[in-house]
């Protein structure tokens, strides 16, 4: 019992436990990046607040790239964060904020572009790449399965040697 | 037909190779602004030297505006600077700063220490007009026609080789717009 890893039950145990305490502390890492952001604003309502958490996970950060605005914290984010706290207490509906961002930023700043023409293949790109395999795996699947079986038939010579090798056993 | 057959992954990989190859060299800050073709929206902001002055769009006065974003906490702007100055030269083009999200006493005393290019710098404290115009760092420079249509936005510090490339070749076609436009 000095040693509960050294038993089966023991390091079950161990095991359960470590992954208990990784998720507890995954989540605790989680929401403290989560409020980082998020303390220096007061809100009018929670539903406010939820809008500014989930426009400011939808808009990306111009500068960084490959952060969003909640995630970054470079010049321009905090800016803009600001800026989107400022609209939301002004009361822009969520799609006149978007548009006020893109009439300024470009589509960039979306983290999910808008289906227009120059944006077909990002959205379609993947589909016609799948069904271009899809159509490419049929047709070799096809051609495999009309080979004929003939091709492998044993002649009348090699039959009865095989047979002779089998009966010797 | 088997043969061909064979060499398509070779080929796959030749066009991924160029495509991955382009892409090491291209410089992904360059992005188009979504301001050009669009109209320098309007401001009420004071400069630097008059802070109880508020200007606006039509104190940019001339036909080719350059409007340079610059702050004292960009070090890229420093860099800059004395190119700015050399500019300030031409003829052609009037020089205006807008100071960004700045602290007005530091930013008085970069024009006092390293010369002032600009006719004036706005005083953008709040990152307002910034804001509007699509601004995400410094130095960027814009290009107003004399329509006031924003026509360009460089992102990046311009140096001799920058202007003889990305600026002097549209303050040509602006040139002949405008004697177009005249006769």
């Amino acid at each position: 019992m000095r040693n509960p890893i050294g038993s089966q039950i023991g390091t079950l145990e161990y095991v359960i436990r470590l992954v208990i305490g990784t998720i507890l502390l995954s989540a605790l890492w989680v929401t403290s990046v989560n409020a980082s952001s998020m303390d220096t604003f007061q809100f009018k309502d929670e539903a406010t607040q939820l809008r500014f958490q989930i426009l400011s996970k939808e808009l990306r950060c111009p500068k960084c790239q490959n952060q969003n605005l909640e995630d970054s914290n470079s010049k321009i984010a905090v800016d803009l964060r600001n800026n989107l706290y400022n609209l939301l207490q002004e009361g822009m509906s969520d799609q006149e904020i978007i548009d006020f961002m893109v009439y300024r930023y470009g589509d960039f700043v979306l983290y999910r572009p808008p289906l227009k023409e120059q944006t077909y293949i990002l959205w379609f790109g993947p589909l016609v790449i799948l069904f271009g395999f899809i159509i490419g795996v049929v047709f070799v699947l096809r051609k495999r399965s009309q080979v004929k079986v003939n091709e492998h038939d044993l002649s009348t010579q090699e039959q009865a040697n095989l047979d002779d090798i089998l009966n010797k056993k | 037909m088997k043969s061909i057959i064979r060499f398509i992954p070779l080929i796959l990989f030749f066009l991924l190779a160029v495509l991955l190859y382009r892409g090491l060299f291209l410089n992904p800050q360059s992005m188009p602004s979504a301001m050009i073709g669009k109209p320098l929206p309007n401001f009420e902001l004071p400069t630097l030297k008059a802070l109880d002055q508020p200007v606006g769009r039509d104190d940019l006065k001339g036909d080719i505006v350059l409007l340079n974003v610059w702050a004292t906490w960009c070090i890229q702007c420093k860099y800059e600077h004395p190119y700015l100055l050399n500019i300030a030269q031409d003829p052609r083009i009037k020089l205006y700063g807008l100071n960004f999200t700045d602290d007005h006493k530091a930013a008085l005393s970069w024009l006092k220490q390293y010369q002032d290019p600009y006719v004036f710098s706005i005083f953008d404290e709040q990152g307002a007009l910034g804001l509007d115009i699509g601004v995400f760092g410094a130095p960027e420079t814009f290009v107003i026609d004399h329509t006031g249509i924003i026509r360009k936005r460089f992102a990046g510090p311009i140096n001799d080789e920058v202007w003889q490339q990305e600026f002097l070749p549209l303050i040509e076609t602006l040139e002949a717009e405008m004697a177009e436009g005249a006769s």
